[in-house]
């Protein structure tokens, strides 16, 4: 069983009890414990089952890598699943629960599908879930959502009430991992007076090597970390950052820093995550290794881990895995473990070194302590289920026959290890096969590149492939140094402190124990603990064809689970490409992506949630909405009133409310939100000429024209109202959402195109308030203002002056979208509610009220005026809406005009717009399409037309409507058919698309 | 003019720094030939300063000069001052080609104050700038992005920062600065 030991733990303060929870049980660890390592404290071996066939699982790795120890963390809003225990640190109070389980840990239901194990091989989903087709969405969907997952999601009312945000540094040098590597790496940089920034994703420094032992310097590895962080916090230019993981490297230096500000001590104020965005000249990856398991028949066991967990459980936390302790190694690295053990008087029963030839110094040391070691055997099987009971020994050259047995409580793996290439291969590093470490290492010919072409990440001690402590130290002084020439600095430094080297001996490739193993063990043989992998799964996918390793990848589930494959993947493709007969270079890696483990979502979403999850764009008036109870609807990211509902109104009701005030007397609108564009310039008439359809350069000064905007493809992409302020000197209106659009649509052509053209212009869109008095009684709401004659012989229709209402500097534009006399009144932003406030006063005799979009919308439908978005959809040119009108003939050239000469744009049988009007009198349905005879080739109904507005008109009180239909303007009186997605079929006589005020007498008073 | 209303009309949050409405700022967009000396003896003129290099910013006061773009300044000016002062450069301007546009009603003006490095950090959460004191000194100006809109940011004095955006969002930015202000968030990486 696990336990506590009666001392040691470097990192655990024995004097300071935590109580946490486990599935309900109240259990304590000490500050500094991990949940893992307070978990195994307590003897809890098994945490949780396995993804598919429901397995008892426990805790296997010390770090990042555990693909066991995930649990439900917290409780309601707190709740969050597939937390790593041995990435969590224990706080008071932690209250976890296991996962994937029915109806309990202990005995759970699903492991049936242990025993099931040879109908759910590889590629299981693909074969049985294809036929029939019918039982996807009825049988397979909700039985696949029954049984997967690991964790449970939060609850759907459940939300975290914790805070996120980001931080934006600048560095010259990134080091991120804080073993003994990226220290000497961050002192060699930082010593050469760059600004460095240091992270280290764990809550300590020093990594590995305070653990394995060694001298640096002539001293224990603890006093070369303890003076380099003293030295490094004393260095102004130099930042250090616990708790914080490299989590992606990107293109031009950018990485992203996942920093876990609080979930260690969950009361504390202030936000939970971090998301660094660090630009750098230089990123150093020290992020070390990964040890790799063994695959054996019942390595998946509780109780089989890691050779160097085992050690680091002992040495950090106190806590061992076992009394007796079998190691099982192809290499020398796990010797340690057996001595580290012996050391602390655990027992030890025996070492099996796959290696016919045996260790090194590390052996006979182990020897020397005792320790039984036997070379050229293997592990046939281990015993047990919910825990280790023992191991059956045979040959590694042989098939399995076992030749003893041994009694155990744990089992200590190593396979070798592999260099956390990740950070490096993120944004294109490559890497190269060691033969003799069998391992994939950075190669440091192809680095990811910058820019320049020239690379900006480099790798550092054991992420590097330098395991040995004096080769590491040297290789991490030369990054440091290297990183620091290519950020600039002269006179960085190689030296390296001197370290222990310890004599080694080969590692021997081991991918399958024994190596010739029978299918039986084969199917016991776990590759990838998370998503159960084994290695007859791998097997199988290659005999079926699969030789792309993305392809195995996929079609096994290899690697594919939260924990990406950091035990699994070297693993998995040596057995792939033995299957598949060709070296493992040939077969090659997945590919590594960012994150680097998990992130929380709350980083990436950072600060925007709530009020802020967007920006949202208010008018100066805005607030008087608000306070009136207005219905906004989103326009672009402006929120604009739709109605203004009074007590008891539905919104059909105010809508035909404000309408008939409008038609009748006199309404206001808030119209700040429609683009200004200043256009200014000895060539800006000429530009304009290319912008519009219609001619604007001969536009006199004083008069405003309507002008319509195309893209080069000749579709009709914005329209408004231009004026002409003085000689070189124009305002163009656009629609609210093409105020930015537009403009960047002007830059680029005056950028891009016609860079030698004089003209300049500026959004003025937010500094000018704009509001819309429209009305019969419009006039004589300005006139009882006064300061200005708006009469209709001093600003006429399509006109406009400047001068003052009531005091108030104002420029007037008699232009109307409804159709109504209409004043567009633009202010000073500032003074728009001050204007607003006027208005209302002087038009409270005339009943003034606010109008809305939908009232807007429907006062122009009347009127037959088109509206971008909803006449025009990105395919409709402006002779479909029979704008011929407003097409210059005589322009030789404006944007547009070349694509409305094509053959399909000139095509009589586009749809062109015309009114609608229903037989009875009801409103057609947006977007309903009329249906011609017969059918097309796909078996559907043939097409003539489809409605691009509908309303009901409170003025003609009946609903109208325009939209596209083929021949539309010849066939006038004609009546077509939209069946309804109610089932019900409208039929709508094709009228003229202007329903009131034909003549347009009532604007022109 | 005594009824303009500034965009967030006197708002202040006191956090990790403060956070407050910075008040009515004159402010024209200048563009035109930098190499022009008739522009330059204008800019002068107007604000009293020399061009700024490129990213620069002279002020005194509530009077200035900041660089936009190759072709494009902000001037900044007494609120009371801006139409006239528009007026003038135009007539200063007259046969040249150029633009002048008074935007000071476009825009929110805020201002965060307190310890240096907590200001800078502030800024840090929500902009791409590279805040530190040496790449970010006074008398120079960023226009950047500040969560997730337009803005400009400089440092007015120690501890004093100003974040110029466009006024309709003006609400938004200076609720996200308040967010990111929250007591108890410093990062601790800038030196206060």
């Amino acid at each position: 069983m696990s336990t506590r030991l009666a001392k040691g733990g470097r990192l655990v303060n024995r004097g300071r009890k935590v109580q946490f929870s486990f599935n309900g049980k109240n259990l304590s660890g000490f500050e500094g414990d991990t949940l893992a390592s307070a978990l195994l404290a307590n003897d809890q071996m098994m945490v949780g089952r396995s993804f598919k066939y429901h397995r008892p699982r426990g805790v296997v790795a010390a770090g990042a890598e555990e693909p066991n120890g995930l649990v439900n963390l917290g409780e309601g809003n707190q709740l969050e699943p597939n937390q790593r225990v041995t990435t969590t640190e224990l706080f008071d109070g932690l209250s976890c629960t296991s996962q994937n389980h029915w109806p309990s840990l202990e005995f759970d239901i699903g492991a049936v599908n242990t025993y099931l194990s040879r109908f759910l091989p590889a590629g299981f989903y693909y074969k049985m879930f294809m036929y029939p087709r019918a039982f996807w969405k009825h049988v397979y969907e909700p039985f696949i959502r029954q049984s997967a997952g690991l964790g449970r999601a939060p609850d759907a009312h459940a939300r975290d009430q914790d805070t996120y945000e980001y931080f934006h540094i600048h560095a010259d040098v990134l080091v991120i991992g804080g073993g003994v590597a990226g220290l000497q790496a961050a002192l060699t940089a930082g010593r050469a007076g760059l600004r460095v920034v240091l992270m280290e994703q764990t809550a300590a420094w020093g990594g590995r090597a305070v653990v394995d032992g060694g001298t640096i310097a002539g001293k224990p590895a603890q006093d070369f970390v303890d003076a380099a962080i003293s030295e490094l916090q004393g260095m102004p230019n130099v930042h250090l950052r616990l708790r914080c993981m490299g989590a992606g490297v990107y293109d031009h230096g950018y990485v992203l820093g996942y920093e876990r500000v609080n979930d260690h001590a969950p009361k504390q104020a202030g936000p939970r995550h971090r998301l660094w965005k660090v630009r750098t000249a230089q990123v150093i990856s020290a992020t070390g290794a990964i040890e790799r398991p063994l695959s054996f028949a019942g390595n998946d066991i509780p109780g089989v881990m890691l050779a160097g967990a085992v050690r680091d459980y002992v040495v950090n936390f106190g806590v061992s895995i076992g009394d007796r302790t079998v190691v099982v190694t192809n290499n020398d690295d796990a010797y340690r473990t057996a001595i580290v053990l012996k050391e602390q008087g655990l027992s030890v029963p025996a070492i099996i070194d796959a290696r016919a030839s045996g260790g090194g110094a590390l052996a006979d040391q182990a020897r020397a302590l005792g320790i039984r070691v036997e070379n050229g055997r293997a592990i046939a099987k281990v015993k047990g289920g919910r825990r280790v009971t023992g191991v059956a020994i045979c040959a590694q050259a042989g098939e399995g026959a076992v030749l003893e047995e041994i009694a155990c409580d744990a089992v200590a793996m190593s396979g070798g290890w592999s260099p956390v290439v990740h950070l490096w291969s993120h944004c294109g590093g490559k890497l190269v096969w060691d033969a003799p470490k069998a391992m994939f290492r950075p190669n440091p010919d192809a680095p990811p590149t910058g820019a320049d072409g020239q690379g900006f990440v480099i790798c550092a001690g054991a992420a590097n492939g330098a395991f040995d402590l004096a080769e590491v130290m040297r290789d991490a002084a030369q990054a440091g140094a290297q990183a620091a020439r290519a950020a600039g600095a002269s006179n960085a430094s190689d030296a390296a402190p001197e370290a222990d080297s310890v004599v080694e001996a080969p590692l021997e490739p081991v991918w399958l124990m024994p190596q010739g193993a029978n299918i039986k063990l084969r199917m016991k043989s776990w590759l990838d603990f998370q998503n159960d992998v084994k290695v007859a799964d791998v097997q199988l996918a290659a005999r079926e064809g699969f030789e792309s390793v993305e392809h195995a990848k996929r079609y096994t589930t290899l690697g594919m689970a939260t924990d990406q494959g950091k035990l699994s993947n070297i693993n998995g493709l040596a057995i792939l490409s033995d299957a598949l007969g060709q070296p493992i270079p040939q077969t090659g890696t997945t590919t590594f992506r960012p994150p680097y483990t998990p992130i929380s979502m709350g980083a990436i979403a950072g600060e925007a949630r709530g009020k802020i999850f967007q920006p949202i764009r208010r008018t100066p008036m805005h607030a008087w909405h608000e306070a009136q109870g207005a219905y906004f609807e989103p326009v672009g990211q402006w929120r604009r009133p739709y109605c203004y509902p009074r007590s008891g109104e539905t919104h059909g009701q105010a809508v035909s409310r404000e309408i008939r005030q409008v038609r009748n007397s006199v309404g206001m609108l808030d119209a700040s939100t429609l683009g200004k564009l200043v256009v200014k310039g000895p060539d800006a008439g000429r530009f304009l000429d290319m912008m519009y359809t219609n001619m604007m350069s001969n536009l006199a000064v004083g008069k405003c024209r309507y002008g319509l905007m195309c893209s080069e493809n000749g579709f009709l992409m914005d329209d408004g109202v231009v004026a002409r302020i003085d000689e070189d000197t124009w305002l163009c209106h656009t629609t609210t959402g093409g105020a930015d659009r537009i403009h960047a649509h002007m830059e680029d052509w005056l950028q891009c195109e016609w860079w030698d053209w004089n003209v300049y212009v500026t959004n003025v869109t937010e500094q000018l308030a704009q509001i819309a008095v429209v009305g019969p009684n419009a006039r004589k709401v300005l006139e009882k203002l006064g300061g200005m004659d708006v009469s209709k012989e001093a600003l006429p229709f399509m006109q406009w002056a400047d001068g003052q209402l009531d005091g108030i500097a104002v420029r007037i534009y008699r232009i109307s979208f409804s159709g109504e006399l209409s004043y567009e009144i633009a202010v000073d932003a500032g003074q728009g509610q001050a204007l607003w406030d006027k208005l209302q006063a002087a038009g409270a005799e005339f009943g003034v009220m606010p109008y809305g979009t939908e009232a807007l919308h429907v006062l122009r439908a009347e009127k037959g005026f088109i509206m971008i978005g909803d006449e025009t959809d990105g395919t409709v040119i402006p002779q479909d809406l029979n704008l011929h009108w407003a097409i210059s003939k005589k322009k030789t050239d404006f944007l547009g005009k070349r694509a409305q000469e094509r053959s399909h744009m000139a095509d009589p049988n586009r749809w062109r717009l015309v009114g609608l009007e229903t037989l009875d009198g009801s409103v057609l349905p947006d977007g309903a399409y009329a249906v011609a005879d017969g059918h097309n080739a796909n078996g559907q109904r043939n097409m003539q037309g489809r409605v691009t507005s509908t309303y009901y008109s409170p003025t003609l009180d009946r609903g109208i409507a325009m939209g596209l239909v083929l021949h539309g303007p010849e066939r006038m009186g004609e009546v077509i058919d939209f069946p309804g997605t109610d089932g019900k079929v409208y039929k709508a006589r094709i009228v003229d698309p202007v329903f009131f005020d034909k003549d347009g007498e009532k604007q022109n008073v | 003019m005594s009824n303009a209303l500034s965009a967030l009309q006197g708002a202040k949050f006191d956090g990790l720094v403060k956070v407050a409405d910075a008040g009515l700022q004159g402010m024209i967009t200048l563009r035109g030939d930098f190499a022009d000396a008739k522009l330059q003896a204008a800019v002068k003129e107007a604000t009293g300063h020399d061009l700024p290099q490129q990213r620069a910013m002279a002020l005194q006061g509530d009077t200035g000069v900041a660089w936009m773009s190759p072709d494009e300044l902000l001037l900044l000016v007494p609120y009371a001052e801006a139409h006239a002062c528009v007026a003038g450069l135009r007539a200063a301007l007259a046969g040249t080609h150029h633009m002048v546009e008074n935007v000071s009603d476009a825009r929110a003006f805020i201002a965060l104050s307190g310890a240096d490095g907590l200001v800078r950090e502030v800024l840090a959460k929500v902009v791409p700038v590279d805040m530190d004191p040496q790449h970010m000194p006074e008398g120079q100006m960023r226009r950047t992005k500040l969560a997730q809109v337009a803005a400009a940011i400089w440092m007015q004095a120690p501890g004093e920062a100003r974040v110029v955006c466009f006024r309709s969002v003006g609400t938004y930015a200076y609720d996200v600065l308040c967010t990111v202000a929250a007591p108890n968030s410093g990062v601790g990486f800038y030196a206060s």
